[in-house]
């Protein structure tokens, strides 16, 4: 892989009047990696995009490609190449044209252009489709026509907005692959935005999680997923079941939450927390519904909950049991189908066992959605 | 016959009988009937009303002709590179008549080179705000009558009007200029007659252009005026063609603003048409040159369609 250039964000501000869409971001990617950022609309995402794009410039702090000050220079002359969520191809060029319109722009010669575009067919396996228009294409096709235009203008930083989100489901996790074995062949930086955590994670060696503006979280998809900083990473990133209580004590990187419906729970401190929380604050405790297994009845201590079971769905490769605990508590709960039959008759009380590893404590905060 | 029934199981059998009722009204009566009997009479004599029907009331080439060769014993003679032929040429009429087709196409183009950037700058700014503050601004001013709107330029480019006086008093001409005799004021006058019309298609079609393409072009490096070449101008094509060919047929077809603001010498081919059919009381020779000036713009807008690649169907849109 060759030795892709960076970009850094410099305590990016950017506002709108009064709004705030990005709050002091301080981002650092690193050359030839899959960088993502991950948050729901509205979080500015598109924003941060936008900026290093050039299409905005920043209110405050800087935007550093390759260590370089981007201030002032425009979209059209900085190294980036920007695929639109809608990708925005050209309807009235030939698929050869469109891929090789930056080429067009620099004045190569036609034949030139040709020859470019036709290698980089084959890199998107559409060989011999380059006289085609693009309404003739494929959804897939037109997203790796798009992918094709931006490689064409050898940018350093390849930017993508969201550019699998109208594909369907099979078409997306196919190129989810696609597009992380592109990134591998040509070795430039991705950044990418999405809402969709499956392509943030899958794809990426680093995943920036956004919230209202703010950059909760930077870490590879594993931490992110295994070690959230904030209680909106946990409840954005995967499923969680929030118990909310104050801190008991606090013992070896683990503490004892006594939470307001389900009693004395145990969890590891999350790597942010560590140090900061004390006894008597307010605390949240997260468990994953994969985290929970089915304990035995008499099991009472302070990695079990008693609860009692409301409904079951069948997902395919797992259930998943909705269960109500103590004072209406609902609980969630995902059993991997390995061929088992339903759990139980709804209105059984089971015991709800975890490891205290796989729950997370951290000080009270604001969650994803409150549900 | 089934498209017809299920047009009409579509929009309902009233509906359905007043949409092909009035449609088929506006286009017969008021369309097609006074054309056909217009080209009816440009191949008759014009001939008092006593002698209609009668066996003198035949058809005839000669209205056409005479746009050709003029009046009989018309001296002026058709001459190709300097030779002089023996055919009879009516220099007034046809030098009127290429005047105003070239002034049309040139005033055509001038209003276009005018109204692009400003239906751009329309079809691309967010919905609501400013454009539409803008659009106000530019259709009120149609509120006032064609009339007397040209008289108002005949006011402003007057020996005394507003841009004499300015031009006067800020000392760059010593004697006031006259925009009038210059026909400067006529053209100026048919430019803005049918700006609308020019601003309007295009506006249409440049708004629905997807934003990202012109983001996309510029991102991969294009400047300005290329993303303007390659991406918007291709796609507005319809509506540029569209706005051409009615401002094109408009001007050519244009009897207020020339009445008004021609100078003295000069004479636009309609005005030609309106003295035949008015003083002249020669319905039929004013119909033949009337079908001359209809038949030649549809040629010209045909073969512009054709030249850009524009089909009918697209102009529509």
């Amino acid at each position: 892989m060759t030795k892709g250039v960076g970009v850094q964000l410099d305590q990016l501000w950017i506002r709108f009047g009064d709004f705030v869409a990005v709050r002091d971001a301080n981002v650092s990617i690193r050359g030839g990696e899959f960088f993502s950022f991950l948050g729901p609309s509205g979080c500015g995402k598109t924003t941060i995009l936008r900026a290093v794009s050039g299409f905005l410039e920043p209110s405050q702090g800087r935007v550093l490609i390759g260590d370089k000050d981007m201030a002032g220079i425009g979209a059209n002359k900085r190294p980036t190449a920007l695929i639109f969520q809608n990708l925005a191809l050209f309807p009235l060029m030939k698929v050869w044209e469109n891929i090789a319109f930056a080429l067009e722009v620099k004045g190569a010669s036609s034949a030139d252009r040709r020859r470019r575009a036709d290698e980089l067919l084959e890199l998107i396996a559409l060989k011999g489709q380059g006289d085609k228009l693009v309404s003739e294409l494929s959804g897939g096709q037109r997203q790796r026509v798009a992918i094709a235009r931006a490689l064409c203008a050898e940018p350093d930083v390849l930017l993508l907005d969201e550019p699998l989100s109208a594909l369907d489901l099979k078409l997306r996790q196919h190129m989810r692959t696609e597009l992380r074995a592109i990134q591998r062949q040509v070795g430039i930086t991705f950044i990418y935005i999405t809402h969709d955590q499956g392509e943030a994670l899958t794809m990426s060696d680093h995943v920036a999680v956004m919230r209202e503006g703010v950059i909760d979280q930077v870490a590879d998809g594993k931490t992110i997923y295994d070690d959230p900083a904030t209680p909106f990473v946990a409840s954005f990133v995967g499923e969680n079941n929030v118990f909310r209580g104050k801190v008991k004590s606090v013992v070896d990187g683990h503490a004892i939450v006594a939470t307001n419906r389900s009693g004395e729970l145990r969890g590891r401190i999350a790597g942010s927390a560590k140090g900061t929380l004390a006894v008597g604050d307010d605390a949240m405790l997260f468990i994953r519904p994969e985290a929970f297994s089915i304990g035995a009845d008499d099991q009472i201590d302070d990695h079990a909950i008693r609860a009692q079971i409301r409904h079951e769905e069948f997902e395919g490769q797992a259930y998943n049991v909705f269960l109500e605990g103590d004072a209406g508590k609902e609980i969630k709960m995902s059993l991997v189908n390995q061929g088992q039959s339903r759990t139980s008759a709804a209105g059984s009380n089971i015991t709800l066992a975890f490891d205290p590893d796989q729950a997370l404590v951290l000080p009270k905060g604001q969650m994803a959605s409150e549900h | 016959m089934r498209a017809l029934s299920a047009f009409f199981e579509k929009n309902g059998s009233l509906l359905g009988a007043y949409l092909i009722l009035a449609v088929g009204f506006w286009i017969l009566v008021l369309i097609i009937l006074p054309q056909l009997s217009m080209l009816d009479i440009s191949f008759r004599h014009n001939l008092p009303p006593a002698l209609v029907g009668s066996e003198r009331d035949v058809y005839t080439l000669d209205n056409y002709r005479h746009l050709l060769h003029g009046n009989p014993g018309n001296p002026d003679r058709l001459s190709i590179f300097g030779y002089e032929t023996s055919i009879p040429l009516n220099r007034v009429d046809l030098a009127v008549f290429v005047k105003t087709l070239f002034v049309a196409i040139l005033i055509t183009l001038f209003d276009l080179i005018l109204c692009y950037p400003l239906a751009y700058f329309l079809g691309q700014s967010p919905a609501g705000g400013s454009a539409r503050i803008f659009v106000l601004l530019l259709i009120i001013p149609y509120w006032v009558n064609e009339i007397l709107r040209a008289f108002a330029f005949r006011i402003i480019f007057g020996t005394s009007g507003v841009i004499n006086t300015v031009l006067l008093g800020a000392g760059l001409i010593d004697q006031p200029y006259d925009f009038i005799r210059e026909n400067v004021a006529l053209y100026a006058g048919l430019g803005y007659a049918y700006i609308l019309l020019m601003i309007f298609p295009i506006y249409n079609a440049i708004e629905s252009l997807d934003r990202n393409q012109i983001e996309a072009a510029r991102d991969l490096g294009s400047p300005w005026w290329r993303i303007h070449w390659r991406v918007v101008i291709p796609f507005a094509k319809p509506g540029i063609v569209s706005g051409c060919t009615m401002v094109f047929m408009l001007t050519a077809g244009a009897l207020a603003a020339p009445q008004i603001l021609g100078g003295p010498s000069s004479l636009w081919f309609t005005q030609i048409v309106y003295q035949w059919f008015n003083t002249g009381q020669n319905w039929a020779r004013g119909s033949a040159y009337a079908v001359v000036l209809l038949v030649t713009c549809i040629v010209l807008v045909l073969a512009l369609m054709r030249a850009f690649k524009v089909k009918m169907g697209e102009i529509g849109k």
